[in-house]
């Protein structure tokens, strides 16, 4: 599982980082940061959820 | 099988209108499922001008179209779905609020004000918002029942925090509720609706004029510090920002923690639950949202472009309610949706706080305010109970959001 995110398209919600916060962060600008681009795969189901809340569809994961 | 609106024959039934009234506080509009199943994107009246809008309710549907950089929220855009009547003459004038923007402008603007809503800036707000909730359950439990509800907690404690956090004197609080509550009235005159507006904005220009020449540690100052360098807003920009933090950070609020207090009365074995186990706050609070959707045709839109949504084509400059009270009981997301189900799996699958680079900017703090109070009337005031017959509740369905006018309780 890989994961990237787009900040050109981020709105800053924020649904990641409160979803799967080992993940996902936000910056001082509140916009997506992803801490961990390989994450464990326990962590899979919480990411796809993140993934798929994003307003912006700004999280891409590759399994 | 594809069709337009000015392709489509005429008809003899005249198209349904719009807005559809909710039967019951705890359900969608009748029209709805009915419309999901057999038409799920369909032409109806507005009930303000008679012109037609294409209404979707399909989750997926509703969160193409909103994710569509192809549909536009301008509301001077000609074909823009209008809920209220606003003359040629005064939409002209009007200034768009973020809201109604679209990229480049939107982004500049959403930019400067997200760092004021992460998910880490809401935590730190929690203290303090827990605080202003004891205080009101407080002089709540000191008083004695029956109280109202709505103006004892549901709504002093949404306007208190948004008044904090942008720097609004909590003093003037009586006046800005009311024309707040005015702007939100389906039912007001051009005239009233702008009256109100006006008065809003005269009150907001002077205290941005004065944050101008003496900024404090609150949001409007910051917005204005940014703005030396990034140029996004002018002063009267700034003034329709803070209408639109101001309006939208507490009157939506406010309308749910009264209904969702009515709702766990109306059910006890699920607020008995939560009760014992808060952990389950976080997910029946998206199952809540979900239930009401209070600001379900607030997702209005104009198409720029032609684009095919649920095998029908929308011309450009054709209006379209993307309904999330709609997309929020479909059956194919949310299995039995009309019931209501505090630990229900795909609860936070809603889009009661909207999709698409316009959701809700305030939508952590809403949730983290829902948590505290009802999490706090949970815990302090356990025989809470209704004080009126549901019958006699007045709910405010000619509103742009969903609420109840005074919810009396007891314990």
């Amino acid at each position: 599982m890989r994961v990237t995110a787009d900040r050109d398209r981020c709105v800053g919600s924020g649904q990641c980082a409160m979803l799967s916060p080992e993940v996902f962060d936000q910056d001082d600008d509140g916009l997506v940061l992803v801490l961990r681009e390989v994450p464990a795969a326990d962590l899979a189901e919480e990411v796809h959820q993140a993934a798929d809340l994003c307003p912006a569809q700004s999280i891409r994961v590759d399994d | 099988m594809t069709q337009s609106a000015d392709a489509l024959p005429e008809q003899d039934a005249p198209l349904p209108r719009f807005p559809m009234r909710r039967t019951c506080p705890f359900s969608e509009p009748r029209e709805y499922a009915g419309m999901r199943a057999n038409e799920p994107v369909s032409r109806a009246a507005l009930k303000v001008n008679g012109k037609p809008a294409w209404l979707v309710t399909r989750h997926e549907d509703v969160r193409q179209v909103l994710g569509d950089s192809r549909v536009s929220s301008n509301l001077k855009l000609p074909g823009y779905p209008h809920q209220f009547h606003i003359p040629e003459e005064m939409l002209a004038q009007v200034r768009l609020m973020m809201l109604n923007m679209d990229p480049p402008e939107h982004t500049a603007q959403r930019r400067m004000l997200i760092p004021e809503f992460t998910a880490r800036r809401v935590k730190e707000l929690r203290p303090r918002i827990q605080q202003i909730v004891d205080e009101h359950v407080d002089a709540m439990l000191a008083k004695g029942g029956p109280v109202d509800l709505v103006t004892a907690l549901a709504l002093p404690v949404p306007s208190l925090v948004i008044c904090e956090l942008l720097g609004v004197p909590y003093e003037d609080h009586a006046q800005f509720e009311e024309w707040s509550a005015a702007m939100m009235n389906h039912d007001l005159s051009p005239a009233e609706y702008g009256a109100a507006v006006q008065a809003l904005d005269t009150y907001l220009d002077k205290l941005v004029t004065l944050k101008e020449n003496e900024p404090g540690d609150d949001l409007i100052s910051r917005f204005l510090e940014k703005n030396r360098t990034e140029q996004v807003a002018d002063h009267v920009d700034v003034v329709t920002m803070a209408r639109l933090m101001l309006v939208g950070g507490h009157e939506t609020t406010a309308n749910m923690i009264a209904l969702g207090v009515l709702a766990l009365l109306q059910h006890p074995e699920q607020m008995a639950a939560l009760r014992d186990d808060p952990a389950l706050l976080p997910n029946a609070i998206e199952e809540l949202l979900r239930v009401f959707s209070i600001s379900d045709s607030g997702t209005a839109r104009v198409a720029v472009a032609d684009i095919e949504v649920g095998g029908v084509t929308i011309r450009a400059g054709e209006g379209i309610l993307a309904l999330n009270n709609a997309a929020n009981h479909d059956e194919s997301v949310f299995p039995d949706p009309g019931t209501l189900d505090i630990r229900r799996k795909e609860a936070r699958s809603h889009l009661a706080f909207g999709y698409g680079i316009h959701q809700c900017i305030g939508a952590n703090l809403a949730r983290v305010e829902l948590e505290t109070v009802y999490g706090t009337l949970l815990r302090r005031v356990p025989g809470l109970r209704l004080a009126a017959e549901p019958e006699e509740l007045r709910f405010k369905d000619d509103a742009m959001v969903y609420g109840v006018y005074e919810l009396p309780v007891t314990w």
